[in-house]
């Protein structure tokens, strides 16, 4: 254990002293990603100049939905879709055996091996974003809804990379996955709503086949105090089965490796 | 190279790019369903008008909207400012230049060429969402046929501002963050995210004088049916003004850069 927490730090250092070199990229991206953030909140503040709730979200309520939105995006697209855009390259031109023959587990040094430290910047548009709503409502968030708000954010993350590492799964077998990996994240675009926007088939897709919605909703429901014992444990549950059964498959599809030089 | 030789061999490219799409059809079907931002903004307005229209638009309002926004869309897309500045940062610009044919007059073959493969998919299925919707299209045949020159203006600006914007990667190596930020104001002012009705006013005479709008929001309206006869004649004008000036644009810029151009690894 004291090894793999070892391993992550060395990687992660590696990973963001790389990535800083490039400090005028650290600059543009950064502004970048704030112009995203607005453009992520434009529809909202249309919607809410002409209604005060949809489908029983209020403005600063459905604002923490987005705040949760824009952070795990952030945490998506600067750490989780890197590190296995790097996999899928390492698995098309057969340096994947580099890192095979190191004397760790290989799912978790690819995981850690590129980030996007600009991305940062997404996590502190959420926590604006936080500031904001819980301003407008005129509350704070009790130590509790931290705590579970905090658990439930935990499983979003471990859903995420799961289904990440699913996605990567498929390289073993097919080559052409990079756009596999941009198709997932044009649909984590959904989880930017509350799940109850959805409706019908929708509804059933995003709860409980792909768990978008449930990523943002759970955790700001229980920001609000609102999330139930028994839905959290749940999907904590759910999270943790889906979490073994992504490990499994990544070790099933790593054996039908066969380095491309062979 | 003479615009005869030019006008002859356009066509040959444009199999060659069609056949490359059809050789690649899993890929170009997956990009094609990135597209989805249209339907998940049309999640959130479903449910908003629920309980009742907002400005001009009922549920199905907001559904013929965003189809139409999809498709067009689909049909204008284009992705040479990923391939150009990619070609300029390895050089391989180089081996286009050698041919004794306008590199952009290449590329636009090759983007264009997408377009009826992605027809083929998309236009049967929108059209049998739209049908459920048809109430809410234009009845009138004049804006119906305005449409093809209206789309043939969209997919030109689209190509030329992304050639616009590639080229200038001969100058700067953060062209594709450019981009970037033209994608982010695009989605806002082009009636992307919300239909542009909708902004306040004050966003409203902005968004109508600069060109986003014209990329995507222009065809949607004809399609809806929504500007008169004269007026709709009028924006095509605005359109097309816009394409001469990115047309008169990419190429001072593309002549300017070309001069300073030196492929690496010569």
């Amino acid at each position: 254990m004291k090894r793999t927490f070892a391993i992550v730090r060395a990687q992660l250092r590696a990973s963001i002293t790389l990535a800083l070199q490039y400090r005028v990229e650290f600059i543009v991206e950064g502004a970048l990603a704030i112009l995203w953030i607005a453009v992520t909140l434009v529809p909202v503040l249309v919607v809410f100049g002409t209604r005060s709730a949809v489908e029983g979200w209020s403005f600063p309520e459905m604002l923490l939905v987005l705040g949760w939105f824009v952070a795990l995006k952030g945490v998506l697209e600067g750490a989780v879709s890197p590190s296995l855009l790097a996999v899928i390259e390492h698995i098309r031109t057969g340096t994947l055996d580099f890192v095979l023959i190191k004397p760790a587990d290989a799912q978790l040094l690819v995981s850690v091996a590129k980030l996007e430290p600009w991305r940062i910047i997404d996590l502190a548009g959420a926590g604006l974003i936080f500031t904001y709503a819980f301003a407008k409502l005129g509350r704070g968030p009790t130590a509790g809804e931290v705590l579970a708000a905090g658990a439930m954010l935990l499983a979003a993350l471990l859903v995420l990379y799961s289904i990440a590492i699913l996605v990567v799964s498929i390289a073993f077998f097919a080559v052409r996955v990079d756009n596999l990996l941009y198709l997932f994240q044009s649909i984590f675009d959904v989880a930017r709503w509350p799940s109850t926007i959805f409706r019908g088939a929708l509804a059933v897709v995003f709860t409980y086949v792909l768990p978008l919605a449930l990523m943002t909703t759970y955790p700001a429901l229980a920001l609000l105090g609102r999330l139930r014992l028994l839905t959290g444990l749940g999907a904590l549950a759910g999270t943790l089965a889906f979490a073994a059964f992504s490990r499994l498959v990544w070790s099933i599809s790593i054996r039908r490796y066969t380095s491309a030089s062979s | 190279m003479s615009l005869r030789a030019a006008v002859k061999a356009y066509p040959a490219l444009l199999r060659t790019g069609f056949a490359s799409a059809v050789a690649y059809r899993a890929e170009f079907l997956i990009w094609m369903f990135s597209t989805n931002m249209p339907l998940i903004m049309l999640a959130l307005w479903a449910a908003v008008a629920r309980s009742g229209p907002v400005g001009a638009y009922t549920q199905a309002g907001f559904a013929a909207y965003y189809l139409c926004t999809l498709l067009v869309r689909l049909l204008t897309g284009s992705w040479v400012v990923w391939e150009l500045t990619m070609e300029i940062r390895q050089g391989t610009l180089a081996l286009r230049l050698l041919r004794p044919m306008h590199p952009l007059l290449a590329y636009s073959a090759e983007n264009l060429a997408a377009v009826p493969l992605r027809g083929i998919v998309a236009v049967p299925v929108l059209s049998i969402l739209l049908w459920a919707a048809r109430q809410q299209l234009g009845h009138d045949p004049v804006l119906w046929l305005m449409l093809v020159p209206a789309l043939l203006g969209a997919w030109l600006l689209t190509f030329l501002v992304m050639a616009l914007i590639g080229t200038l990667a001969l100058y700067l190596e953060s062209a594709t963050s450019i981009f970037e930020a033209w994608l982010g104001i695009s989605a806002v002012l082009s009636g992307y995210l919300v239909p542009l009705d909708l902004f306040p006013k004050a966003v409203q005479q902005v968004a109508l004088v600069l060109p986003f709008r014209f990329l995507l929001s222009f065809p949607v309206e004809l399609m809806l049916g929504k500007p008169t006869r004269e007026h709709a004649l009028a924006l095509l004008g605005g359109q097309w003004a816009y394409v001469a000036l990115a047309l008169l644009a990419t190429n001072l810029v593309w002549r300017a850069g070309l001069r300073r151009y030196s492929a690496y690894g010569g």
